[in-house]
């Protein structure tokens, strides 16, 4: 506060010895973008420049789910800024008091053990720059452009994902400090919002590269993404990575919470319409973010095309992009780091000859694992003909290449049920 | 430094009670161990076998009327979904047996644990003042949308002993039968 007030006071003292009020400056300058007033004093946390509305995230609300959409149409590099992350949530966000906070674990450990938030950064500590998606990210639904539905754009249809640093105490850690007893095989993890949002994971998985996280890109988390900590699942589709993390109880079964074994699994054609549950790691996938959808190019000539691609196996092996609707593929140049479970950022060169095509990637992981198309994708879930053309419903672990139409005219469309 | 010899006396036989909790711990006087009270004032989480549902009990009919005052303006009057979500599918008389198709949504009669049902509504029901049921109201309005959805009697009594036994009627389609980690490398990739 003291810094606060002595910059501002400084700031004053110098504009009137220059003899300059804010208007005086305006009108000296001739720069109308120049605002009324003295500038806010930003330099705790910084602002975007007022000269410049940066693209930021869209918004849907519902009495179930408030989703918050990452502006990836603007994105280059990996990183998403945690005011652009996405976020979801099933209930009202709860405001955490950090010096109240208590994580507990608990269940069939040999010493249980409750911690605070400074005990917490007491501890061992990683980082790990890691992707996050949403398990309907991309789902049919989002393609279809209908009155009162999202636009049909990359923002919408890929936007439930974001990548960031994330930090905080290994599982593991934690779970050595407890002391897991020999019949324990799963940990179920609480949150506290609203809905005490509930997940399942093994204890294998929890050992291995699992977090308790509590800052995200060198910063605190936000209250939307789980402040004052959360877990963190790696590869695992985000709806495992519970937030405002209260409790850890440690159990010899996963525990069949409805958030888990109702409300994300699906009915699935080829599995005889039985539900496939407990469906944990997104599968390779990739996206053009530019140009994509809802975008317009000028005219001929050259565009570098650029995208994301991310496995929650590992590591992205190599992408190939399309330029002719899926005639003939070429690799696209991989831009460091290639990390694994991260988004991994793509390039290609492209000069457009003004005529109407199709632009695609497509991503092959480190286990080999190809991303398929929509029809092969169909073809593997036994989806039908009229589930393909209108879809009714959501459905999770879409990971379909996603084709851009480029018309003549310049505008971009998404191709995917074109 | 001098006087840390005099510190350490009376740390030393304060510590002595819980020491052979701490020894375990690889981290020396991070965090603390939670009390039993501490520990029961989370409140429950209630998995598959039923183990922690507490004492009480209730009935379809005693779960009507709740379900009216507390539950009927999200889920509709007959539990036909709303702004939240579709509990009851079919009629106590005429029961959706059988598997579900993605765009049916997720009544109750889809659910596999009818424990699962206890402890959501627990936990999270009414949106936003979860936790504010009694263990009666809970087992009552449990037992009404199971009735609803033709999968109990509306004069069964449903408690600690009488839930978890419940079969429900789309138990067996969810794959795997017992999740795994790591995943059936048998399985093909998008399995």
């Amino acid at each position: 506060m003291g810094s606060n007030r002595s910059g501002r006071r400084q700031f004053l003292k110098s504009a009137a010895l220059a003899g300059l009020g804010a208007g005086a400056a305006r009108v000296a300058s001739g720069q109308s973008a120049v605002s009324e007033g003295p500038p806010k004093d930003t330099h705790a946390h910084g602002e975007p420049s007022h000269l410049a509305a940066p693209a930021g995230r869209g918004v849907t609300r519902s009495i179930t789910h408030t989703t918050y959409y990452t502006p990836l149409a603007e994105s280059v590099g990996i990183i998403t800024p945690a005011s652009l992350h996405f976020m979801q949530a099933h209930s009202r966000l709860p405001d955490i008091d950090p010096a109240k906070y208590r994580l507990t674990i608990h269940g069939m450990v040999d010493r249980p053990l409750m911690l605070s938030l400074e005990d917490l950064k007491r501890l061992p500590s990683v980082s790990k720059i890691r992707f996050l998606e949403c398990l309907g990210n991309s789902s049919p639904r989002r393609h279809v452009s209908k009155p009162g539905s999202t636009p049909v754009t990359v923002q919408y249809t890929h936007g439930i994902m974001s990548c960031s640093e994330w930090a905080g105490v290994p599982m593991s850690v934690l779970l050595k400090e407890v002391g897991v007893t020999k019949e324990a095989s799963w940990l179920v993890a609480e949150g506290s919002d609203g809905s005490k949002y509930t997940y399942s994971i093994p204890l294998t998985k929890a050992n291995d590269d699992v977090l308790v996280a509590y800052m995200q890109n060198g910063e605190p988390l936000r209250p939307e993404q789980g402040f004052p900590a959360r877990m963190f699942v790696p590869g695992f589709g985000a709806n495992h990575s519970v937030k405002w993390l209260r409790r850890i109880m440690v159990v010899d079964r996963p525990y069949m919470t409805w958030d888990q074994s109702v409300h994300h699994s699906v009915p699935r054609a080829d599995l005889d319409n039985k539900s496939r549950w407990y469906n944990f790691v997104w599968p390779p996938k990739s996206v053009i973010t530019r140009p994509s959808a809802g975008q317009q190019l000028p005219g001929p000539g050259y565009y570098e095309i650029t995208g994301l691609a991310w496995s929650g196996w590992g590591k992205v092996r190599k992408v190939d992009v399309s330029v002719d609707g899926g005639k003939t593929w070429k690799e696209a140049k991989i831009q460091d780091p290639v990390l694994p479970m991260a988004h991994t950022r793509f390039n290609f060169d492209w000069t457009w000859n003004g005529e109407e095509t199709v632009l695609q990637s497509r991503c092959t992981d480190d286990r080999g694992e190809v991303q398929p198309t929509l029809a092969e994708m169909n073809r593997n879930w036994g989806r039908s003909e009229k589930d393909r053309l209108e879809p009714t419903n959501s459905t999770f672990h879409w990971n379909a290449i996603q084709p851009w139409k480029i018309a003549s005219d310049g505008s971009i469309t998404d191709a995917l049920f074109a | 430094m001098r006087y840390s010899l005099n510190f350490l006396v009376p740390l030393i036989i304060l510590a002595a009670p819980v020491a052979g909790l701490a020894q375990s711990r690889t981290y020396s006087n991070v965090g603390k161990t939670p009390s039993e009270e501490e520990i029961r004032s989370l409140g429950i989480i209630v998995g598959p076998e039923g183990k922690e549902l507490p004492p009480g009990r209730g009935t379809a009919k005693e779960g009507a009327e709740l379900y009216a005052k507390q539950c009927s303006a999200c889920h509709g009057r007959d539990g036909q979904g709303g702004v939240a979500n579709k509990l009851v599918t079919g009629s106590p008389d005429n029961p959706h047996r059988g598997t579900f198709k993605d765009n049916e949504g997720h009544p109750i009669a889809y659910w596999a644990y009818a424990t699962t049902v206890w402890d959501y509504i627990n936990r999270a029901m009414p949106a936003n003042k979860g936790g504010s049921l009694s263990p009666d109201e809970v087992y009552a309005v449990t037992a009404f949308l199971l009735y609803k959805n033709g999968i109990v009697q509306e004069s069964d009594v449903m408690d600690a002993q009488s839930l978890p036994k419940i079969q429900m009627p789309n138990h067996n389609n969810f794959v795997p039968e017992v999740p795994v980690w790591p995943p059936n490398p048998k399985k093909p990739s998008w399995y």
